[in-house]
C-alpha cells in the first residue's frame, strides 16, 4: 500500500499534462513503514531534461537518482518509488517497465492525453520479478 | 581486499535486511558474484538470464560507473565502496505485451508456421509476437524484396511498404518481389500482390509516396521496426534520424557492386548510423547502383540478413547486430565484422544532441533535387534530339563517352571516343579544344562531373553535357541502341 496526499497526486497529474506528448517522471520521497510507503514529497525530474533525453527510454539516470538520494537524505527522507506518465496509453506497466524495475518500490503510472490526466495507478513488482501487482493508493 | 557494497533500500529484504555488506574481492565483478552467491535472491534483480548485469542496473565503484572503467573486471582496492544504483526506465511503447494478450493463432496458421513453432526459440509465444508485430519497409527494391517476402512468410502481422516507383525491366535482375508481368506497374501494388500471395494471413499497408521529412515521423509512429532498403544517402540519414527521434530500431542494409553492409541501429541500445558516419560522403563520390552496378544476388543475401535481424528483434533475441557492422563481399565470399561504438557527441543520439527534429536531407547531403551539379558552374547542356540534328547537319563536333569499357560493350553511340570518368583529366590532351565537345554517360550525372573536372583542370574548349545520357539517345533518337 502507498499513502500519498491529494496534493502530491495532482502534482504528478499536472506534470504529466505539462510534459505531454513526452513521458514525464519523478521521484516519490517519504518513508518505508511496515505495511505501507508514505509519500510526503514528489521530485519531478523530466521537465528539467533536454529534448534528446526525453526520447531516451531511460527517464532517470543513476546520476540524477544519486542527486535525489542526496536531497532525500538532507531532508531525512528516502526514495520510496517513482512515477512516470504513459502518454495516450493505459496506466499499466509494459513488459519494458517490468524488466526495468525492482520490488518494494512503488511505481505510479498516470495515463495522459493532450489536455488531461486519465487513470492513475500504483504498481509494485512481485519479488520474483514475474509481474506487477496493482497497489492500493491510500489518499490522505 | 575487503570492499563494502551498499545495498539499495528495496533490495535489502533479499540481503537479510542489511544495508551494507563487506566482501573480499579483487574485482567489482567478483565482489558482486560473492554477494549474490551468499544472497542468491538478490541475483535476479541485478543480473538477467544471460548472467549479464541488467541494463538499468548501474554499479559505481566509489564514484565511477564501472561501465566507464573495465566493467566487471575493474580492480578494487582495500576500503573501496561499491554502490548499486538503478536508472529508471519508462516505456509505454510495448504496451501490447502486457496490456492486452498477444493475438491467437488459427489452425491454418499453426500448420503454416509449424517449423517455427517446434523450435523453443520461437514457439507459440514467439509466433504470436510475430503476428502482433508491425514492420515498415522503406523501398521495395533489391533489399526490400527479400525483406518483405521473408517477413511475410514468417508471419509478421502487419507490413507497411513505402515506395513511389514503377517496375522497370532493369529492376528484375535482383528485385525478385516483382515479375515480368508487373512491368510498368506501381511497385507497391506489385509488392502487395506478391506478399499477399505468400501469406494471406497478414495485413499489408501500402504508402505510395517518397519518404520525406514531412511524412516520416507520422509514418514511423505506427510501426514497431523500420527496415531501411534505400539506395541513397539523403533517405538513409532521414530514416536514421526519424528512427532515433521516434525511438525505433533501424534495420540497415546497403549494397554496391559485390559488397554489402548490414547493422541494427537502435539509439537506445547502441550506435546509430550517424555515430558510424557523422557526415555524408561528398555528392558523387560514392556511385549509386545504377551507375556502379550490383550483383543481383547480393541484395538477396543482405536483405535476408535484415529480415533475420528484424525477426530476432521481434522475438526478443540476444546478439542482435547492435554495435556491429557486418561487411560482406560476394566476390571473395567473405564476411567481416566491425565493432561500433555509440558516439557520445553524436548530433542526433548523443548526450547533447543538436538535431531534435528532421532537417532537409537533400541539402545536408549536398544534392540538389535532381542531382545536378551546383548552378554556379553554368553547365551547358544539349538534348539528344538537338545533338542528332547537329550531327545530321554535319557540324564539327566530338563526342566523349565517359562510361566504363564494359558499359561501352553493352551499348554505344556512333562516332564516340571512350574516356572513362576516372581518366578524363589525365587524358585531357586527347580532347580537341578547338571543336565543341559533347560529353555523355548513361544518364547525364557522370558526364556533368567529367565536365566539372575538365573545367577545373583548365580545359579551354567548349564542353556540352548530353542531357539524359545514352538512355535519352536511345529513347528519343535511336531505339536500336540498347537501354540498360
Amino acid at each position: 500500500m502507498i499513502t500519498i496526499a491529494e496534493q502530491q497526486l495532482s502534482e504528478i497529474r499536472e506534470h504529466g499534462i505539462r510534459d505531454y506528448p513526452y513521458e514525464c517522471c519523478g521521484l516519490l520521497l517519504g518513508h518505508f513503514e511496515p505495511e505501507s510507503k508514505v509519500v510526503t514529497e514528489t521530485l519531478p525530474i523530466s521537465n528539467a531534461r533536454e529534448e534528446s533525453a526525453k526520447r531516451n527510454r531511460f527517464l532517470i539516470t543513476p546520476e540524477e537518482l544519486m542527486k535525489g538520494e542526496r536531497y532525500a537524505r538532507q531532508h531525512n527522507l528516502e526514495i520510496v518509488g517513482f512515477y512516470h506518465s504513459h502518454p495516450d496509453s493505459p496506466a499499466v506497466p509494459s513488459q519494458y517497465d517490468l524488466e526495468h524495475a525492482w520490488p518494494t518500490y512503488s511505481y505510479i503510472i498516470v495515463s495522459t492525453s493532450a489536455d488531461r490526466a486519465n487513470d492513475l495507478f500504483s504498481w509494485e513488482q512481485e519479488p520474483d520479478r514475474s509481474r506487477f501487482n496493482q497497489e492500493e493508493i491510500q489518499c490522505q | 581486499m575487503p570492499v563494502t557494497i551498499t545495498i539499495p533500500a528495496p533490495l535489502r529484504q533479499f540481503a537479510g535486511g542489511q544495508s551494507q555488506i563487506v566482501v573480499e574481492a579483487k574485482t567489482a565483478g567478483e565482489a558482486l558474484d560473492l554477494l549474490t552467491s551468499t544472497h542468491s535472491a538478490l541475483r535476479r534483480h541485478l543480473f538477467n538470464d544471460q548472467n549479464a548485469l541488467r541494463n538499468f542496473v548501474n554499479v559505481y565503484l566509489n564514484d565511477e560507473d564501472i561501465r566507464h572503467a573495465s566493467g566487471p573486471d575493474t580492480p578494487v582496492k582495500d576500503g573501496d565502496t561499491i554502490m548499486i544504483v538503478p536508472s529508471i526506465a519508462g516505456g509505454a511503447v510495448v504496451e501490447s505485451e502486457v496490456g492486452e494478450s498477444l493475438p491467437e493463432l488459427s489452425h491454418e496458421e499453426i500448420l503454416r508456421y509449424s517449423r517455427h513453432l517446434i523450435m523453443p526459440e520461437v514457439g507459440m509465444q514467439g509466433q504470436r509476437k510475430l503476428k502482433a508485430a508491425s514492420v515498415l519497409m522503406i523501398g521495395t527494391g533489391g533489399l526490400g524484396a527479400p525483406v518483405g517476402m521473408y517477413l511475410a512468410a514468417a508471419g509478421v502481422g502487419r507490413i507497411g511498404i513505402v515506395d513511389f516507383d514503377v517496375v522497370e525491366e532493369s529492376n528484375l535482375q535482383r528485385q525478385i518481389i516483382h515479375g515480368t508481368k508487373d512491368l510498368g506497374r506501381r511497385k507497391i501494388e506489385s509488392a502487395r500482390d506478391r506478399l499477399r500471395d505468400i501469406n494471406p494471413h497478414i495485413e499489408i499497408e501500402t504508402h505510395e509516396s517518397r519518404l520525406t521529412s514531412h511524412n516520416a515521423m507520422q509514418l514511423f509512429r505506427n510501426y514497431d521496426i523500420i527496415v531501411d532498403g534505400t539506395d541513397n544517402f539523403p533517405t538513409r540519414y532521414l530514416v536514421n534520424d526519424a528512427c532515433v527521434l521516434s525511438g525505433k530500431p533501424n534495420v540497415y542494409g546497403s549494397i554496391f557492386r559485390f559488397e554489402g553492409q548490414a547493422s541494427v541501429f537502435w539509439a537506445e541500445k547502441g550506435a546509430c548510423y550517424r555515430c558510424l558516419y557523422p557526415e555524408p560522403p561528398p555528392p558523387g563520390l560514392v556511385p549509386s547502383c545504377a551507375e556502379g552496378g550490383v550483383l543481383g544476388v547480393l541484395p538477396g543475401i543482405v536483405g535476408a540478413i535484415q529480415a533475420n535481424e528484424t525477426i530476432k528483434i521481434i522475438l526478443g533475441a540476444e546478439d542482435l547486430l547492435i554495435n556491429r557492422l557486418l561487411l560482406f563481399d560476394a566476390w571473395p565470399m567473405k564476411f567481416r565484422e566491425f565493432k561500433l561504438r555509440k558516439d557520445p557527441k553524436c548530433p542526433v543520439c548523443g548526450e547533447n544532441a543538436t538535431i531534435t527534429k528532421l532537417i532537409d536531407y537533400e541539402e545536408f547531403c549536398g544534392v540538389a533535387p535532381h542531382q545536378l551539379p551546383p548552378s554556379d558552374s553554368k553547365l551547358e547542356e544539349i538534348t539528344a534530339s538537338d545533338l542528332n540534328q547537329r550531327r545530321v547537319r554535319g557540324d564539327k563536333i566530338q563526342i566523349i563517352d565517359v562510361r566504363e569499357p564494359h558499359e561501352f560493350e553493352i551499348a554505344r553511340m556512333p562516332g564516340t571516343k571512350l574516356i572513362p570518368l576516372g581518366q578524363v583529366v589525365t587524358r585531357m590532351n586527347e580532347i580537341d579544344p578547338e571543336v565543341d565537345t559533347i560529353v555523355h554517360c548513361k544518364g547525364g550525372v557522370r558526364s556533368a562531373k567529367a565536365i566539372e573536372a575538365l573545367k577545373r583542370a583548365g580545359f579551354s574548349g567548349r564542353l556540352i553535357n548530353l542531357k539524359g545520357g545514352i538512355t535519352a539517345w536511345s529513347e528519343d533518337v535511336d531505339p536500336s541502341v540498347a537501354k540498360y
